[in-house]
């Protein structure tokens, strides 16, 4: 009897290559049936998909601005100049004559010149007090030379013996580096940086759990499904699949949403920053988020959503064993 | 296909179930659980569906030593036997063919056996004009029918049912009862708990009786 029972087991049960193919074809099945669930509950699947997007998008929406401002600062280290303001008695033809000679100077590319004068009328043009100036009966303004100094990145030593030795002149009255600013701000923007990564990781756990809750829910849902699975032989992955694919496409509709909040943002944004760097004389566009940053960020949250559900699923699935 | 070994059963609420159970169905036969409410029949098929494990004693089944199949195997174990509950344990937001199908699919078969499967099960229970109904259109008796397609439908050596008629009038009764004998009749083991004396009594089976936990009443030892 019970080789009996066994041959019609042979016949019965589906082959290997049987086996296979219906399994690839019931993940292709899963992949869209769990999107149909999706879009029978709209604006539920919505509103998780929303939350997920913003919490995406804070992250790369900064991370995106941050890389347009060091794109932006990136060549400012390499145009350090030292600014020497001469004495109030120094000539035009003294000062001219102090060009000259730091112009020979070994560490020094480049001298030029702005004589109270210019100063005074680059003064007017750009700052808008012109009309008050005018109103003085001398002019306030030194004239300066602006000295460049041969740069490399390891001359910074170089770069501070070059400026004691401006301010030890004569004619000096006061010389100064222009780059501390520059230095400031990459510190400042390391900061920000290290912010957005947090800030991101933050988001990131929230995403997490946003989809570990709601994958809970519809696990809490389908429980009756679940119990009739368990009792017809079904396995923990054949139950696991569908909730599986459920947090995927969380995540994908949450990385697009992301994907459009930030392009949006950064296209609106751009034609009001191209305006106020005319303004500082810079020509400047504000790059979209490239190829790369966006599928990263899909991925990124594709794998957010995928850990959510596995997670919930994990802690879940087990619970439930029919009584 | 079934034996029981000193089988017992407690809770963890330290309620014993089984005592001590002991017996044997070979391949092919039918028989008969019964006893009041609370006499233990669920919790013995529970056993014997791996829903429940033995606190002591062992349960063989299809020669394979439950005690000994870990909780993964599980799943590759109940695909060989039909379970029928008394409340059907349908799934109301697919078709009939979907829920008779679903065996099929959880076990990977391809679509197109699938279909000649489901259709030939549907067929027996006498429902294939229904296969695109939703359960809950159906009468008691109907889903119960729907109910042992999907026991069925994958062809399990041994099928299991849980007060099967417990919902349903005589006639309805007599009527799933003649199914369970049909199986019965080509070669699959069929073990139906029930508390209805005056249907079993009409039928040539052997009869298990429980009373507390115990095997108090074998019709075939007598």
């Amino acid at each position: 009897m019970n080789t009996q029972t066994k041959q019609r087991d042979n016949q019965a049960r589906p082959g290997f290559i049987t086996l296979c193919r219906s399994y690839f074809i019931r993940h292709i099945q899963v992949f869209f049936y769990s999107l149909g669930q999706l879009s029978r509950t709209p604006i539920s699947s919505l509103m998780t998909c929303m939350v997920i997007g913003i919490a995406m998008a804070l992250p790369t929406g900064l991370y995106s601005l941050l890389k347009n401002a060091q794109q932006l600062s990136g060549g400012w280290e390499s145009t350090a100049q030292i600014s020497v303001f001469l004495k109030n008695n120094i000539t035009s033809a003294q000062a001219k004559k102090l060009k000259s000679d730091i112009t020979q100077w070994p560490d020094v590319i480049s001298v030029h010149y702005i004589s109270r004068e210019q100063a005074l009328k680059e003064f007017q043009e750009l700052s808008g007090f012109g009309n008050a100036l005018t109103a003085l009966n001398s002019n306030p303004l030194p004239s300066v030379l602006i000295v460049k100094p041969k740069l490399s990145k390891t001359s910074e030593r170089a770069t501070q013996r070059l400026l004691k030795k401006l301010v030890n002149l004569r004619q000096t009255d006061k010389a100064q580096l222009d780059m501390q600013w520059v230095r400031r701000l990459y510190a400042i923007m390391n900061i920000v940086e290290r912010g957005v990564l947090i800030l991101g990781a933050l988001l990131g756990l929230a995403v997490l759990l946003v989809v570990g809750n709601t994958i809970r829910l519809a696990i809490q849902n389908r429980r009756k499904e679940i119990v009739v699975m368990k009792l017809i032989g079904g396995t923990d992955a054949f139950i696991r699949r569908p909730f599986l694919y459920t947090g995927f496409w969380y995540g994908f509709f949450g990385g697009i949403i992301a994907w459009l909040l930030v392009s949006f943002t950064l296209l609106s944004l751009s034609t009001p920053i191209e305006k106020l760097t005319t303004l500082y004389q810079n020509q400047f566009e504000l790059t979209n988020m490239s190829f790369l940053t966006t599928l990263t960020l899909l991925c990124l949250s594709i794998l957010l959503g995928l850990a959510g559900s596995w997670f919930a699923v994990g802690r879940h699935l087990r619970d439930i064993e029919p009584q | 296909m079934i034996r029981f070994v000193n089988a017992s059963k407690r809770y963890d609420s330290g309620f014993d179930a089984l005592q001590n159970v002991n017996f044997h169905m070979a391949p092919g036969e039918m028989a008969f659980l019964t006893g009041h409410s609370g006499a233990g029949k669920s919790s013995l098929l529970k056993l014997i569906a791996l829903l429940e494990r033995t606190s002591r004693g062992q349960v063989i089944v299809n020669n394979q030593n439950l005690s000994k199949v870990p909780r993964r195997r599980i799943p590759y174990f109940r695909r060989n036997i039909g379970i029928i509950f008394q409340d059907h344990q349908l799934l109301f937001d697919r078709t009939v063919y979907d829920n008779v199908a679903l065996p099929l699919i959880i076990a990977g078969y391809s679509h197109h056996d699938i279909g000649k499967r489901v259709r030939a099960s549907l067929d027996k229970v006498g429902l294939l004009s229904k296969e695109k109904k939703y359960p809950i259109t159906l009468s008691g008796g109907e889903q119960q029918r729907v109910g042992i397609a999907r026991a069925v439908v994958n062809k399990p050596p041994l099928i299991l049912a849980d007060e099967p008629t417990g919902n349903l009038d005589p006639e309805l009764s007599a009527e799933i009862m003649g199914l369970f004998q049909d199986f019965s009749d080509v070669g699959v083991t069929v073990l139906v708990a029930t508390h209805d004396i005056a249907l079993i009594s009409q039928l040539p089976y052997r009869v298990l009786t429980l009373k507390e936990g115990k095997l108090i009443n074998d019709s075939q030892a007598n």
